[in-house]
């Protein structure tokens, strides 16, 4: 395994998990675009050694393994969707409140305050 | 029977394409959602009755062998388990056509097909025989389920989806990490290959990736620390897809650990395990007991459940295993209908808060009885199928002489009690609300909702009935993932 291609796994990893704790949902998009590209390049590089595209052109070289890549492009196109749910998702928020942030859970606010729950 | 198979997962996604098709004629589209449905469950009952005789069925997707290509395995467990999910989305659909025509779950246009491609994903999960399918099947449910719960874009639904959107999400793509380091380790995803390759790795190897899908599959189960999007935004839906989700998202979960873990023995992540269901049992219950709403009380109690499964799943005993199998069965009808009767609950008095509640009792005392059934099995209490779930599940505790989890799920089952007692006090006895705001329902609309809920009563009375049947059931299943030869074997070969 490529220590270049390690070192993007972990670079995209750590900035995309910072970005999803962040309370804005357009950050948390951008988050979960950097860590979709992670967990593909790591999948990528589960399949072994790079090669010569996995279609045959008859010469004998050594090709790629094609089960990773066919893994990859799928999970490539469910991110994208999922992106662009949270976008639509984002924009909704952003019309009914003015902003994007993701909020608490209410009923959980008010159990957390009342008196005779607290200690 | 492999047209059956096929039947499971295509049947409803065809029927969804149909009736966004014919989305603006409500009588045609509420047709063609129920065929497709009613395909889907005749199949997978079929398909038990088949499985049960002659032995597990696996068809081949398009003729690959299960080193590249895509395997539907339909053996015992796996049968066990689809037919009463299947069953449940189309009672469920049938309450729902009843529920449309009133004023609650506007822009029902979706409502339908979008079940149906939920179904499709619940099927394929259930039925795959490789995690990467079954990671697609996860995406199907979950994508469809984002958009059940959001298309009403109300500002409550939108805020509670965010989290629960993200909470998901993270669990997906920790979910395709693990497909890396799982194909990295073993160069397969199929599930009977990896039965038998990962049981080889080095310890340290096999743990991790144990745990990793534990922390995967546990945050769609919803197991403690991971349960905070469910609480929070099951409540917000309408009822008829709060049910489905509570009958079946959190249960694919916990299905897909029994799957995975079993079968890969991952027996050192037992202790975890066990742990982890002691403090699920006891914070659902405790949860439950905190809330003043009856849709949230009874979103606690899945997380309380869901740790039942997993001890029994935790124990690793033959024993455990069936009890796991034989809760997931029982609990999965019962849980939907105590959430159809929540929606009849909101129906007659407008709200589904404890506050604004009482008095059900003698204006519906049907609806009472209809609640009665399955909250007592829900607690435990026989002669109700929960009784013989829960039996299984602790006697399997006593006999691993495990003392510390059964006693706590003891305690659990008690305060789950008194948090039934705490519905039952607040909604069906009492004094009737003042400002009583029924939503306007038609006498036949009313029917549909009420005998969908009756069917699906009749069906968990029916589980206790046949228990002992359902219990040899389940101990055949069990023996079968605890020893994966004839697994692999059938598989492979």
């Amino acid at each position: 395994m490529s220590i270049a291609i390690l070192f993007a796994i972990g670079g995209l990893t750590s900035v995309g998990l910072y970005l999803i704790t962040a309370r804005s949902l357009s950050r948390i998009v951008l988050g979960f675009s950097l860590l979709g590209h992670a967990s593909v390049l790591g999948l990528l590089s589960a399949g072994g050694p790079p090669g010569r595209a996995p279609i045959a052109d008859g010469s004998g070289a050594a090709t790629a393994n094609p089960v990773p890549q066919a893994l990859a492009l799928t999970a490539i196109v469910i991110s994208f969707c999922l992106a662009l749910f949270l976008l639509a998702l984002a924009g909704r928020q952003h019309a009914l409140s003015g902003d994007d942030l993701v909020e608490d859970d209410l009923e959980d606010l008010r159990i957390a305050t009342t008196p005779e729950l607290s200690p | 029977m492999t047209a059956l198979l096929a039947m499971t997962v295509v049947a409803p996604l065809l029927a969804a394409a149909a009736g966004l098709l014919l989305r603006h004629q409500a009588v045609a589209r509420d047709a063609v959602t129920l065929a497709g449905l009613s395909a889907a469950a005749g199949s997978a009952i079929a398909l038990l009755v088949r499985v049960n005789s002659e032995g597990t069925h696996v068809a081949q997707v398009g003729g690959w062998g299960p080193e590249l290509g895509i395997v539907l395995v339909a053996d015992l467990f796996a049968m066990l388990i689809l037919p009463v999910a299947l069953v449940i989305i189309l009672v469920v659909e049938i309450f729902a056509i009843g529920q449309r025509r009133t004023a609650w779950g506007a822009n029902p246009e979706l409502a339908g097909p979008l079940l149906g491609v939920l179904t499709s994903g619940v099927s394929l999960a259930i039925l795959t025989g490789d995690l990467f399918t079954l990671f697609v099947a996860f995406e199907l449910i979950l994508v469809s389920s984002y958009v059940l719960l959001t298309h009403q874009g109300q500002r409550e639904q939108i805020r509670s989806a965010m989290t629960y959107v993200v909470m998901n999400l993270f669990a997906s793509t920790l979910f395709l990490f693990g497909l890396a380091f799982v194909y990295a380790a073993t160069g397969t995803v199929n599930i009977a290959l990896l039965a038998e390759r990962i049981p080889e790795l080095a310890t340290g190897v096999r743990v991790g990736i144990g745990a990793w899908f534990l922390v995967v599959f546990g945050t769609k189960a919803a197991i403690f620390p991971l349960f905070s999007w469910l609480p929070d935004s099951y409540p917000t839906a309408p009822t008829t897809i709060t049910a489905v989700f509570a009958g079946l998202l959190t249960k694919i979960g916990i299905y897909a650990m029994i799957r995975f873990h079993t079968l890969t023995a991952m027996e050192e992540l037992g202790a975890t395990m066990l742990i982890i269901a002691g403090v699920t049992m006891v914070v659902g219950a405790l949860g439950a007991l905190a809330q003043s709403d009856v849709k949230r009380i009874l979103s606690f109690h899945i997380i309380s459940q869901i740790g039942y499964m997993l001890m029994g799943l935790g124990l690793f005993s033959a024993a455990g295993t069936t009890g796991a199998i034989l809760f997931l069965v029982h609990h999965m009808p019962v849980k939907t209908v105590l959430f159809l009767v929540g929606g009849l609950i909101e129906n007659d008095q407008g709200s589904s808060r404890l506050a604004e509640s009482g008095g059900l009792a003698r204006r519906r005392p049907v609806v009472a009885a209809l609640f009665a059934i399955p909250a007592l099995s829900l607690a435990g209490l026989p002669p109700f199928s929960g009784f013989v779930a829960k039996f299984s599940v602790i006697s399997a505790g006593i006999e691993a002489t495990s003392t510390p989890i059964v006693v706590v799920a003891l305690g659990a089952g008690a305060l789950t009690l008194l948090s039934m007692t705490k519905i039952w006090l607040g909604v069906f006895w009492g004094s009737s609300p003042e400002e009583l705001q029924p939503v306007p329902t038609r006498s036949g609309n009313r029917a549909a909702m009420m005998s969908a809920t009756g069917m699906a009563v009749a069906g968990t009375l029916a589980i206790s009935l046949f228990a002992g049947t359902l219990f040899d059931l389940s101990k055949k299943a069990a023996t079968d993932l605890r020893s994966p030869d004839t697994y692999i074997g059938q598989v492979t070969s």
